[in-house]
């Protein structure tokens, strides 16, 4: 079957634990590798899995997208150079999977909103944070049931499991999921907490949401709501598990999850990686399915 | 040093930073008037305290599901106690992942002038851009690496030594879960003293959990240190801060000046800090457990609650935390951990598929 030709920009964490989860699909085929550093982990990894690199930033992509026939780039990069590395790749035709804090697309949590972002063919979408792939479609489960009026999420992740790009901005971190939590999960007010935790051996990412509905909440409701989502998002993150709640104080409904990674790049307890990773790899497909179809017309290079 | 290893202090200058009006918060379960915030401000200032923490007990952005809502915004509480100050200055905590810089500009347009960026003991790369913010604005600048036990000494040099490269002014050993005994302080001021720029101050903020915070301070101050964090009547979480009177006192027999004026700060701890207490601010079951497992002191009020609703002991509700080395700002895994903890002795069913 065809597969469409995809470029990976950035070569920490998330774009080298991008490469197993793209070269397992069905649809999409890792081409490209970008970084910015001759001597990185990630670049000297993605040629020994067979990816043609480039140390030279997007730029070093530049002249070989249309020879390569590139139609898909993901940008792992930061929140500072993905609008210039997303004008200069879309400007080709390519179509830009953003799991930067930038934002400047629309918002992709895949079980909640991604058929509505495939069916328009938005040239660039943003995944959020590793915490809003893994809060929001909570939030949004409850908020599909009744109205909420304040999500409050609290991320924690292995200190092993974040890479120098997101500590140094945490800010932009907090303020795309804090936004996201209400423009996607339907919260009218968001708020997003995120902890480091350095334990050895590394913990579990765990994740606590918190929802204050309008009225008392249906409980019966939230949690079949509650569970079919889990089960939406464990189609492309299995270990994606609820440990305890949906637990009901006056308006309060508090859930309490947890990530277990595939282990693929970073061990098993980085499931914040693998959420983030594995929520871009279905969106492309899906973006993928489209453009196979030719459903989805990629503009055409300027 | 004297042959007999006495180190004499006196004459040393310390800046005292007291914690009442922000972690005494948490000793209030967020839950201080303005009114009383007036009240401490104007007798800290009237007593000669140089700088006074005031905001929520998580500092900026703390208000929420996780750490409570206050009964006013940070704003609020800054606007009503800038015009009863007319000597201190006014300091904030900001903890990366919780505060944000919005935050921070905000507070600096509400007079705060001094700003505590605070991460786990490890983690100090997270704070790169609040630190750098904090410093265009002019303001205090201090890196304060909490839960300082669970880092060595040569570890913990280092991660000052990032904070400084970052613009900090001043490093703080944070014994978070007031765990520390004098010589687990005096390496970690030793440590950081050796690898930091001489203009470079050191401060120590500790908890009363094992009755170590005036001992400790001491012991910071005898290895280079020249702030130390202090709340009167040791309002704070946990057994408490170092009791701030206390600590001027035992400054005033050791020749240290702080400048503070002991018998005003006797006064306000008995008219004004104890009345407000809610319970007794001391080293009980609980918190004694803190200090001993090395547990976050702001655990210790949300584990009792906890504790009450499961029916399970604080202590062993604690024990847990500090098993599973949970960190501050991981007060949702209290409640986690309690559920848990109750599904497996049988108190609850367990709901979760």
């Amino acid at each position: 079957m065809k597969k469409i030709r995809c470029a990976l920009i950035g070569s920490g964490n998330i774009g080298t634990d991008l490469i197993y989860k793209i070269q397992r699909s069905p649809l999409l085929e890792p081409v490209w590798m970008v970084g910015i550093d001759a001597n990185s982990e990630g670049l000297k990894m993605a040629r020994e899995m067979g990816l043609k690199t480039t140390h030279e930033g997007v730029d070093g992509l530049l002249p070989h997208v249309l020879a390569d026939n590139i139609q898909i780039a993901f940008d792992a990069t930061s929140a500072y150079v993905h609008k210039s590395n997303s004008d200069k790749l879309t400007a080709l035709g390519v179509m830009m999977i953003d799991l930067t804090p930038a934002a400047i697309g629309p918002l992709c949590v895949p079980p909640v909103n991604l058929a509505e972002h495939a069916t328009q063919g938005a040239m660039n979408v943003n995944m959020i944070s590793c915490a809003g792939q893994a809060t929001i479609p909570m939030v949004r489960a409850v908020s599909r049931v009744q109205g909420v009026k304040y999500a409050e999420i609290i991320a924690s992740v292995a200190s092993k499991s974040i890479g120098p790009g997101t500590r140094a901005n945490l800010d932009e971190f907090t303020y795309t999921t804090s936004n996201a939590i209400e423009v996607v999960g339907g919260a009218r007010k968001g708020k997003a907490l995120v902890v480091v935790n350095p334990a050895e051996p590394p913990m579990l990412m765990r994740n606590t949401i918190y929802c204050l509905t309008d009225d008392a909440p249906d409980e019966a409701k939230i949690i079949e709501s509650v569970q079919q989502m889990i089960t939406e998002v464990q189609k492309y993150v299995p270990g994606y598990r609820l440990v305890n709640g949906p637990v009901f104080d006056g308006n309060k409904v508090a859930i309490f999850m947890e990530v277990k990674g595939l282990g693929d790049y970073l061990p098993t307890y980085a499931g914040n990686l693998d959420i983030m990773t594995a929520a871009a790899t279905r969106t492309a497909e899906m973006f993928a399915e489209g453009i196979l179809a030719g459903r989805i017309k990629l503009k055409e290079a300027a | 040093m004297n042959n007999d290893g006495f180190i004499d202090l006196k004459g040393r200058k310390v800046l005292i930073h007291d914690m009442s009006l922000r972690d005494g918060m948490h000793a209030k379960r967020e839950q201080i008037s303005t009114a009383q915030m007036i009240a401490v401000a104007s007798a800290l200032d009237d007593a000669g305290v140089p700088l006074m923490q005031v905001a929520h007990g998580g500092g900026l952005g703390g208000n929420s599901l996780q750490h409570g809502f206050a009964m006013h915004s940070n704003e609020e509480y800054w606007d009503a106690v800038m015009p009863h100050i007319k000597r201190a200055k006014v300091s904030v905590l900001l903890i990366p992942g919780m505060g944000t810089m919005k935050e921070l500009q905000s507070a600096y347009d509400h007079g705060v002038r001094s700003v505590s960026v605070a991460t786990h003991c490890t983690e100090a790369d997270t704070t790169p851009q609040h630190i750098a913010y904090a410093r265009k604005l002019g303001m205090d600048t201090v890196g304060f690496l909490m839960m300082a036990h669970l880092n060595t000494p040569e570890g913990l040099s280092q991660q000052g030594k990032l904070m400084e490269s970052y613009g900090a002014e001043c490093i703080y050993v944070t014994d978070s879960a007031g765990y520390m005994l004098p010589e687990d302080v005096k390496r970690r001021v030793r440590a950081l003293r050796e690898v930091l720029k001489p203009e470079t101050q050191i401060g120590f903020h500790g908890h009363h959990n094992l009755g170590m915070g005036i001992a400790n301070s001491i012991a910071a101050i005898e290895e280079g240190a020249s702030r130390i964090d202090a709340s009167v009547a040791g309002l704070g979480a946990g057994a408490g801060n170092t009791p701030l009177e206390v600590f001027v006192a035992v400054c005033e027999r050791m020749g240290i000046d702080t400048g503070c004026d002991l018998f005003k700060l006797m006064d306000m701890a008995e008219d004004i800090i104890v009345p407000m207490m809610d319970q007794m601010v001391r080293v009980d079951r609980a918190s004694l457990t803190l200090g001993f497992a090395g547990v976050y002191s702001t655990f210790l009020l949300h584990a009792k609650r906890l504790g009450a609703k499961y029916g399970l002991p604080a202590r062993d509700i604690l024990v847990e935390l500090g098993r599973k080395k949970m960190i501050g700002g991981q007060e949702d895994m209290i409640e986690d951990t309690a559920l848990t903890m109750a599904k497996v002795r049988g108190l609850i069913k367990d709901k979760a598929a």
